[in-house]
């Protein structure tokens, strides 16, 4: 793609994603919706995965605080949906900075385990929690409403929009990040961890930085989430999800924001759609896709179409 | 006395849960220290150990059988691993071998759910070990307890191969550098070959001998494999020793935790993997030649 | 001349090995400082400590008046001693350009802005093409460190340390797998230096060491054995003892250097 196409591709794409709901119905604009909120959460895993260098299986934490938080404002304060929007992501983003405090001091696999043990600790605090519904779940969320005292959204498009709107506002931080300062030092930690310092940089506040931006998008899809659903449960945040998260990356090219995106796309289109014409099967379709997409794809959905760069492995 | 006295139970089935735990996480951290392949599948092939067990001997078969079964889920198990060794060999980049093992997890989870279903099966223990002994004063099945012995005695096998014989050094030098190992004429896919065929045999053995405890069920794959990763974590990658106590931690958490304070138990143990890890990020017992880089 | 980094009694122990044995040494203000001795002399070692990658044993060091013996690698850099690295380690699919952003960035106050501003990141990058005009690098800016020449990747590591605005540079075997012609560009790279940045070299290439250095010092298993102007040390009774050893077959001080025979001469 060259480049000065790209402002053209980009003004495109949003126009045909706000022109959705007038050509398709609401099932497969709840496809889209349910695309573009799992989406946003890739697209954090990205920022820390492709962008920093840390893969993380523990993304689906701040996607839960983000979800719950938005569920529990809904049912017990306003169904206004940008206070809950807020809501989450301000609680998302906290969560991250005191959990991430001690997780960014790690790197690699070590990372890797420590974000899944949050993950999964975070799973059974769900599940553990009676106040937030406990393994049932958190149901009899109202409709949202995006003004004060406005029409609650109950039609699938009004929904869409709305995901719609939070997907563009994560997308637009993850772009401004990884064009900013932040986002130059963040690759930096992914390229040469330990050259930084010697530069006079601190990894650990970068890194810090970098797990917090990335908490507030996951904590921001989270809520989209429940936007959407008007449910959450704790099986939202299973361990599977982290995984097909994570894999999404992979699978689209890490690094690149855009490519996981197209990454989870592919994924819920796989496990959700095409499974439903081999019943029953969607795991092993799901499965079959990962294992050709290592050999056929080595860079990822993206890579294949990007410049080519010499592998490196760290030394 | 009396803490023990109301405990014991539990405390024994933390040994058992234990060995069983060893016996699967042992490999899984030895292909990861020698290659530092992350193999998703690992649970996958306890699982196939386990059906295996339910397919031949799961109503109750002679010890004679079992052994048998238990001999043929590990050749099975070896094969499989050789299989991954081989898919996984061209791939360098560990996110992408992750990608590729759990696609292969995922399409055998859905395999084994068609082949047997998705109601959870029972596996019977061999007959002559069915019934229970006394334990200071209380019953316990005698199974468990020949579980902890073959888990010992695998162990020690382990660890007489790797500390005392030429190709345990092999193994030993790739962990710690496998460049020097290919530059001294080995080749590594060899050793890894070697190391991911035994690793997985004993995940499917250990599969097959968790059949009369754990059964057989779609989605003790993940859990197996979750439980593995923590034990591997926690005790330090690439080390016999070290997933010997992680398996000891982990299966104490699982048993002792669950009757001391019910409910709490995966708190604990995802809380106690995240506390040593932020405190000693290469785990408690971190193989002494494992390359002091991280891993990525 | 005043003293910019003073080392006193600076011993690094691992376990029951002495890396670096009881060293002290001053490099003055200005200077163009060589540290020489053979594998396993203690010069990584004792450039690690003084990098503040690791922390010495016992001894103090001192930066510019201030004792900095137990300031991390950050807190030095930030006080303008700044270390190059013997593998080159640089941020390789990054463009040529944002390595030295990266370190250009630190010194312009907010490296951690999670936004772009165009007046300041105007400012940085041209403030960096400055740093890679200087090391005539200039031209490939666009283009991924991965895809320079090792040679490339010495002068961008130096361009990178220019960055950080250093009073004092550590340049840990800079020429170590160069041509002779990307030598003697890097030589004319570090000779044009302003001289308020003083440098401290570790070298095996004597060509180097006595063509840049108005001081050098020699060490040898971890002690400081010499330590004068390059015509002190040519003419040192200790290190001349070595190289005579050198010439009688017995163990060479500078075991590694690429060309024994050429060594041997010039002593």
């Amino acid at each position: 793609m060259r480049r000065a196409l790209v402002p053209g591709v980009v003004v495109a794409v949003v126009l045909v994603l706000v022109a959705l709901p007038l050509f398709l119905t609401p099932y497969p604009i709840s496809l889209v919706t349910r695309i573009l909120a799992f989406g946003l959460l890739v697209v954090s895993v990205d920022l820390l995965t492709g962008v920093t260098g840390l893969p993380s299986l523990g993304q689906i934490a701040y996607f839960g605080v983000g979800a719950y938080t938005a569920g529990m404002v809904g049912v017990h304060v306003t169904d206004n949906l940008p206070v809950q929007l807020l809501a989450g992501v301000a609680l998302a983003a906290v969560a991250a900075l005191v959990t991430g405090a001690f997780v960014v001091r790690t790197s690699g696999i070590v990372f890797l385990m420590v974000t899944l043990a949050v993950g999964e600790l975070t799973h059974r605090l769900a599940d553990g929690l009676d106040a937030v519904g406990g393994s049932n779940g958190l149901a009899g969320i109202p409709p949202g409403t995006v003004l004060p005292g406005g029409e609650p959204l109950l039609i699938a498009g009004f929904v869409y929009w709305w995901v719609l709107a939070v997907f563009l506002l994560g997308m637009a931080v993850a772009l401004v990040v990884s064009r900013s300062p932040l986002g130059r030092a963040m690759r930096g930690v992914r390229e040469a961890e330990g050259r930084l310092p010697a530069l006079g940089q601190r990894t650990y506040a970068i890194k810090l930085a970098a797990f917090v931006v990335a908490g507030a998008v996951a904590g921001a899809a989270g809520t989209a989430w429940t936007a959407q659903n008007r449910f959450v449960s704790p099986g939202d945040l299973a361990f599977s999800v982290s995984a097909i998260a994570l894999l999404s990356v992979v699978l689209g090219g890490a690094g690149t924001l855009w490519g996981p995106l197209l990454g989870a796309a592919v994924v819920i289109v796989v496990r959700d759609e095409l499974a439903a014409y081999v019943a029953g099967y969607g795991e092993l379709l799901l499965g079959v896709l990962f294992v050709v997409a290592v050999y056929a794809l080595p860079r990822g959905i993206a890579g294949s179409r990007l410049r080519r760069v010499p592998s490196v492995k760290p030394a | 006395m009396g803490w023990l006295d109301a405990n014991l139970i539990s405390v024994l089935n933390g040994f058992a849960l234990a060995a069983l735990l060893f016996l699967i996480a042992v490999g899984l951290s030895l292909v990861f220290g020698t290659m530092d392949v992350l193999n998703l599948a690992h649970g996958s092939l306890s699982l196939i150990g386990a059906y295996l067990g339910v397919a031949l001997v799961g109503d109750g078969a002679s010890i004679g059988a079992f052994v048998l079964a238990a001999l043929l889920a590990a050749v099975v198990g070896a094969l499989l691993g050789a299989a991954l060794a081989a898919m996984t060999s061209a791939i360098t980049d560990h996110l992408r071998q992750a990608l590729l093992t759990l696609g292969v997890a995922l399409i055998a989870a859905d395999v084994l759910r068609e082949l047997f279903g998705s109601d959870p099966e029972r596996v019977s223990a061999p007959a002559a070990l069915a019934g229970s002994v006394d334990v200071l004063g209380r019953p316990y099945p005698v199974y468990r307890l020949s579980v902890v012995a073959v888990a010992v005695v695998i162990g020690l096998a382990l660890y007489y191969v790797l500390e005392r014989t030429q190709a345990g050094a092999i193994v030993r030098a790739t962990v710690a550098d496998r460049g020097m190992v290919e530059a001294i004429g080995i080749r590594s896919q060899v050793v890894l070959l070697g190391v991911f065929g035994v690793g997985a045999a004993l995940a499917t053995l250990g599969g097959l001998l968790a059949g009369p405890v754990l059964g057989a069920r779609p989605g003790l794959d993940s859990t197996v494999l979750l439980l593995a990763l923590v034990v591997v974590v926690v005790g330090g990658l690439g080390s016999v020793r070290g997933a010997l106590l992680g398996a000891l931690l982990v299966g104490q958490v699982q048993t002792l935790g669950v009757s001391l304070l019910p409910g709490q138990a995966s708190f604990l143990l995802f809380g106690a993997m995240a506390l040593v890890l932020l405190l000693r990020p290469r785990g408690l017992l971190p193989s002494p030649y494992a390359h002091a880089g991280g891993h990525a | 001349m005043t003293a910019l980094l003073e080392v006193q009694g600076l011993t690094l122990r691992y376990g029951a090995v002495t890396a670096v044995d009881d060293v002290t040494l001053t490099v003055a203000e200005g200077s163009r400082h060589a540290l020489i001795g053979p594998n396993g002399a203690g010069k990584s070692s004792l450039f690690s400590v003084l990098g503040g990658a690791t922390r010495a044993t016992s001894g103090t060091v001192r930066f510019g008046g201030t004792d900095i013996t137990s300031a991390d690698e950050v807190a030095r850099a930030r006080a303008g001693l700044v270390r190059t690295y013997q593998h080159s380690s640089l941020f390789l699919r990054l463009s040529v350009l944002d390595n030295v952003k990266l370190a250009v960035e630190r010194q312009s106050g907010r490296p951690l802005r999670p936004w772009p501003s165009p007046r300041a990141d105007r400012r940085v990058a041209a403030a960096a093409l400055e740093r890679l005009e200087q090391v005539g690098l200039a031209e490939r800016r666009r283009e991924p460190v991965s895809s320079l020449s090792h040679g490339e990747r010495r002068q961008l590591e130096v361009a990178l340390v220019l960055a950080c605005e250093p009073r004092l540079v550590l340049f840990d075997e800079p020429t170590a797998g160069m041509s002779a012609a990307e030598t003697t560009r890097f030589l004319e790279l570090v000779e044009g230096l302003p001289r308020e940045i003083t440098t401290v070299v570790v070298e095996h290439d004597l060509d180097v060491v006595f063509r840049l250095a108005d001081r050098i010092s020699v060490l040898a298993a971890g002690r400081l054995i010499a330590d004068g102007t390059p015509e002190e040390v040519r003419s040192d009774a200790g290190v001349n003892a070595a190289y005579l050893g050198a010439a009688d077959g017995r163990e060479a001080l500078f075991t590694d250097a690429p060309d024994p025979t050429t060594e041997g001469g010039r002593a």
